[in-house]
């Protein structure tokens, strides 16, 4: 039984994909490397990006690191500010 | 003192917030939106942020600075929403006793704010727009 899990989009990943957050069909104990891999097959375009990080809860998250439903998950294309 | 506005930054009252009588130097940055970039004519800015995070990641920077410099005050501003040529984005200011410390403060604020601050930047040029950094 897959749980969705509610993603957060910024920048590119905005503009690629439409929408703001992205519903996420991941199995119980997903990872986020799961949750990339599930990513890159829904949305191909995604690819074409430098890198793509997680952020679990506003931190940065390794690639091991597991995901509930209760996170606040956020995908962080290469930043650009000041 | 962070923050992550859509207003125009006001330099003067930034200034105004580091004074102290314990600080010999005071160092402000500002990072102004340019009317290029590598020769092609910008029209605008538009800047987008994880607001949330982007607060926690430049609170790190500043702990970590205080950590590295003896730090009497500091302000971080950024801005946010669509900015036009000659505007400023992001203000960083340091104050310290002595002056070669408040450079290095402030260079380190505002080069690791370009590597790790969730604030994303896309360049509005005549005849198309681009994320800035996303593509290799």
């Amino acid at each position: 039984m897959n749980t969705p899990i509610s993603v957060l989009l910024f920048g590119i990943t905005r503009d690629l994909t439409g929408q703001s957050a992205v519903s996420v069909p991941v199995g119980e104990g997903a990872r986020v490397s799961d949750l990339l891999a599930q990513l890159y097959q829904d949305y191909p375009d995604l690819s074409g990006i430098r890198s793509l990080l997680v952020a679990v809860n506003g931190e940065y998250a390794e690639t091991d690191q597991l995901l509930t439903s209760k996170d606040e998950i956020a995908l962080i294309p290469p930043v650009s500010g000041g | 003192m962070i923050s992550l506005v859509t207003n125009p930054i006001d330099v003067a009252s930034a200034l105004s917030y580091l004074q102290t009588d314990q600080a010999g130097a005071l160092d402000l940055f500002l990072g102004v939106v340019r009317d290029n970039t590598q020769e092609r004519p910008v029209d605008r800015l538009e800047y987008e942020a994880y607001d949330r995070m982007a607060i926690m990641e430049m609170q790190k920077i500043a702990d970590e600075a205080h950590r590295r410099w003896p730090i009497l005050r500091y302000t971080i501003i950024h801005r946010k929403g669509t900015l036009l040529t000659g505007e400023i984005a992001v203000l960083i200011g340091v104050a310290t006793a002595h002056r070669a410390d408040a450079f290095e403060a402030c260079r380190y604020i505002i080069d690791t704010i370009k590597q790790t601050v969730p604030i994303w930047k896309k360049e509005v040029f005549t005849d198309g727009e681009v994320w800035v950094n996303a593509h290799p």
